[in-house]
């Protein structure tokens, strides 16, 4: 039998090109200078063209002055302006559509990904249908559609549309009231951000008291009695001011509000779930016959409001399902107290310093909108393109998210006796959430590249200003690129650091 | 003190009756669309929407749709739907571009070649599957090219810059995947390698191109290439997109191979080494054909990313489908209010079909891939 017999002795001897070691060595001295002698090759004929074309290089352009327009800067432009301003006006341009375009991604993604895991049928074939969709056009197609075929189909400034308060859209853009907050709003905005601190610190605290005793402090029951009072007054006034838009009789303030006070005295009786049922029902009905009023106008008025009708009484009606006829107690959390904390006070304040929030409208003058804030075609056409195409994405993530957690996890919380919103609250999306949240953030990541494609439309962000214009008068190709490039490799460093932190934070500890 | 355990049922719960029905559409609906207040109320406004929003749509693409045989006068009418007379009278040049009318037979053979040699492929039972691959990924790329180019056997020479439509869009993408195959695997082995250098430069490559937008490196490899190559030569346009392209791509593909040797265990590497295979015997014989073979639908995926990408090379300055149709829609012999947006609802169509047709590939190739125990 040939067994090698070598253990404790010396190593055979063999080639020193069958050692591993040496071979590696040997793999990565090659490799080096291969890449090296490449490099060397580039920066000598990139050397060699640019001496040609009598080009010099350096960031001293950064300093000269731009002499172009941007149509759409935040902060003031001129023709005057340095191209490091330009670049920093390119690169705000390019977070501004990256963060508005998040906050909507995020929300219609959340909704269809939940839609489509919905055991209803027709909401999850319709969420389906949309992602399906969306997800297999190429993003640029859409980005045109929107701003070629919608946005610059609208009519000419003389014929705007009008939409509700205020709002004008045209070819233009769209137009909104520019708010104008005076010296004292100022106190208004920092007492909203106490009040919400304050808000959220009530909760953890109640919370953390429940935990421990099994109820809720006897304060914090009795504050949540007087705020589910005043909330209910505000809403019940709410209701009937809407109501008064379409039943003629009850718009006097004085009827409203003697109609609120008597809602509220339901609610302290055992009749309470009818009264909140009620003004759920009542908005509702308003809202609902306010939209389909406005998609089918060709259906006469009275049909459409029987359809609202129904819709606000199958709200009515689900709420009673909700809510059931238990009476508050201590062991239910106070929603109303945060709301009337967060909204309440700042509104008291409001009153009580007189400070303004007047809203400047547009207004149509001969050729153009004055006043208002003109928000442009461009910024519309890529915040929609990006939004309802990223959406389709991280629908896909949140419903990969959601069915990640194993059936097991929902039968268990069921045996604990959860109802379906705790169930979903305390056991299921705290788990999804571990595998959400790494996708969501590559996502993030992609519509902030993605943002790029604005320049294929004219909107002023970091590609278009900095590597369009800014590169074809001054010909730096090799600063310009490379600038653009950092900027998103440090967009992309700092994701993957937010990802690694999160996910050390949150990963499985096992064994 | 007695704790309140508010939350104990301390009654039974009073038995249900029997179901009256077990089956048919009545039940199914009671089920599926109205079994509590919340469904009932979701359903409604499901209703509502579809009654929105389908009819004008379909009055836009069929009912007052304008078919092909119509004329320009049929599709200016006030709310005329769709213009498809428009599309099908410049169908040639969404296809083809400015391709030379009476040389159509070559590219028409590259597609024939194309779907004769994918389609095989893509079937994992067909037979020959070794020649096939050979055919697809090395005859097929250099004879479609002296197919198109033309300057020999007496073919007319063709330059790229007469490419366009959907043509384009197909030599990128499949260029793309084909280039980036070996380079991702490449790379891919390269960031799993123990040698330090290696491994350094190939994170650095696959992290510096993931991280930028595909726009940003298109304008880097048509304005920068030049300037890299000896003074004096030129690089066509189109070629300057490919590279761009597929340096792109093979990054993202190095990424999803990864995951694939990332989900080989241990042991298969160890046992062939225990057979006394070298590195590049062990990575050919043992790990590829099962790493490769997971990431099937992962490299789909990214062919669907890769397709979609393509449409930016038309911002600079290549006549792909999205080029053709933004460049016609300023056509004036074919005006009418409708005609952008019927171009666009077309290339989204056709964009539509391939990208859809490979996800469900992807997902067909997952299930049967996925030996796993599924709820």
């Amino acid at each position: 039998m040939a067994v090698q017999d070598n253990i404790g002795g010396a190593p055979p001897r063999t080639s020193l090109l069958n050692d591993p070691v040496f071979r590696g060595i040997i793999y990565q001295v090659l490799v080096a200078a291969a890449v090296i002698g490449f490099a060397a090759w580039i920066v000598l004929n990139t050397a060699q063209n640019l001496a040609m074309q009598n080009k010099t290089t350096g960031f001293d352009f950064l300093f000269r002055t731009a002499g172009f327009d941007i149509s759409f800067t935040l902060f003031p432009w001129s023709r005057t302006s340095l191209y490091w301003q330009a670049f920093v006006a390119g690169l705000l341009n390019t977070l501004l559509v990256a963060v508005i375009g998040i906050f909507f991604a995020t929300i219609i993604g959340f909704t269809l990904g939940i839609a489509r895991l919905s055991s209803n049928w027709l909401i999850s074939r319709v969420a389906t249908v949309y992602i399906e969709t969306i997800r297999n056009i190429p993003l640029l197609l859409q980005l045109f559609f929107w701003y070629f075929a919608v946005l610059k189909a609208m009519p000419a400034v003389r014929d705007s549309f009008l939409l509700p308060l205020g709002i004008y859209i045209n070819q233009r853009g769209i137009m909104v009231p520019k708010p104008l907050p005076d010296h004292e709003f100022i106190w208004v905005a920092v007492a909203f951000v106490l009040c919400l601190v304050a808000a959220i610190a009530i909760g953890v605290w109640a919370t953390r008291q429940r935990t421990l005793t099994g109820h809720y402090p006897s304060s914090i029951v009795l504050a949540a009695r007087v705020a589910n009072a005043v909330v209910m007054f505000a809403l019940g006034y709410l209701a009937f001011a809407l109501l008064g838009q379409i039943i003629p009789g009850l718009a006097t303030p004085m009827v409203a509000a003697i109609a609120a006070l008597v809602l509220v005295a339901i609610s302290f009786t055992p009749y309470r779930p009818y009264a909140g049922a009620f003004v759920a029902s009542a908005i509702t009905f308003v809202v609902a016959a306010f939209l389909l009023g406005g998609m089918f106008n060709a259906v006469p008025t009275i049909a459409v409001q029987l359809v609202a009708l129904l819709i606000g009484l199958a709200v009515g009606w689900m709420m009673l399902e909700r809510i059931g006829t238990a009476p508050v107690d201590a062991s239910k959390f106070p929603t109303a107290l945060p709301i009337l904390v967060v909204v309440g006070i700042p509104l008291v304040l409001y009153w009580l310093i007189g400070a303004e929030l007047a809203f400047e409208p547009p207004v149509l003058q001969r050729f153009n909108f004055q006043g208002g804030v003109q928000l442009p075609p461009e910024l519309v056409a890529l915040v929609f393109g990006l939004s309802i195409y990223t959406a389709a994405f991280i629908a896909e993530n949140v419903r990969g998210g959601i069915r990640a957690v194993s059936h097991g996890q929902t039968e268990a919380a069921q045996s604990l006796g959860l109802k379906e919103g705790d169930r979903l609250r305390l056991v299921i999306v705290p788990q999804a959430m571990r595998v959400i949240v790494p996708p969501l953030t590559s996502q993030y990541l992609n519509l902030t590249k993605n943002s790029s494609l604005g320049a294929a439309i004219g909107y002023p962000e970091l590609v278009n200003v900095f590597t369009g214009t800014t590169l074809n008068q001054t010909g730096k190709a090799i600063e310009v690129i490379a600038l653009t490039m950092a900027v998103y490799l440090t967009f992309s460093l700092v994701t993957s650091a937010f990802m690694n932190w999160y996910n050390g934070r949150v990963a499985l500890v096992e064994r | 003190m007695t704790m309140d355990l508010g939350f104990v049922r301390k009654e039974f719960v009073p038995s249900k009756p029997a179901p009256g029905r077990t089956g048919g559409p009545i039940l199914w609906a009671q089920k599926n669309l109205f079994s509590t207040p919340t469904d009932t109320l979701f359903t409604v406004i499901g209703i509502l929407f579809l009654l929105w929003a389908v009819p004008p749509l379909y009055n836009f693409i069929i009912g007052h749709a304008v078919m092909p045989g119509g004329t320009v006068e049929d599709c200016r009418v006030e709310g005329a739907g769709a213009c498809w007379a428009y599309i099908y009278a410049r169908f040639n040049f969404f296809i083809y571009g400015f391709y030379p009318i009476q040389e159509y037979w070559r590219p028409n053979i590259v597609f024939v070649m194309l779907a004769a040699l994918i389609i095989p492929l893509l079937m994992p039972t067909a037979p020959f599957k070794r020649i096939n691959a050979l055919l697809f990924f090395v005859v097929f790329p250099v004879v479609s090219f002296y197919l198109l180019h033309g300057g020999v056997f007496g073919m007319r020479y063709v330059p790229t810059e007469q490419w366009g439509g959907l043509m384009v869009t197909l030599i990128i993408s499949l260029v793309g995947i084909i280039c980036s195959i070996p380079l991702g695997i490449l790379l891919a082995l390269g960031r799993q390698s123990k040698l330090p250098i290696i491994k350094t430069l190939c994170v650095l490559f696959i992290e510096l191109w993931r991280a930028v937008p595909l726009i940003t490196v298109l304008f880097m490899a048509s304005i920068m290439l030049p300037l890299f190559m000896p003074a004096g030569t030129t690089v066509d346009k189109l070629l300057r997109a490919l590279v761009g392209v597929t340096l792109f791509s093979s990054a993202y593909l190095a990424e999803t191979v990864r995951g694939g040797l990332q989900a080989l265990p241990r042991g298969q590497f160890e046992a062939g080494a225990s057979l006394g295979l070298g590195y590049w015997k062990r990575t050919y014989f043992i790990i590829l054909p099962q790493a490769l073979k997971h990431v099937i639908p992962g490299i789909v995926n990214n062919f669907i990313a890769l397709f979609k990408d393509t449409s930016l090379v038309s911002i600079v300055g290549i006549f792909d489908l999205l080029n053709t149709v933004q460049s016609a829609s300023s056509d004036i012999e074919w005006a009418s209010p409708t005609q952008a947006v019927t171009g666009y609802v077309f290339a989204a169509f056709v964009f539509w079909i391939f990208c859809f047709a490979m996800s469900r590939y992807s997902l067909w190739m997952e299930r049967r891939l996925d030996t796993g125990h599924k709820r």
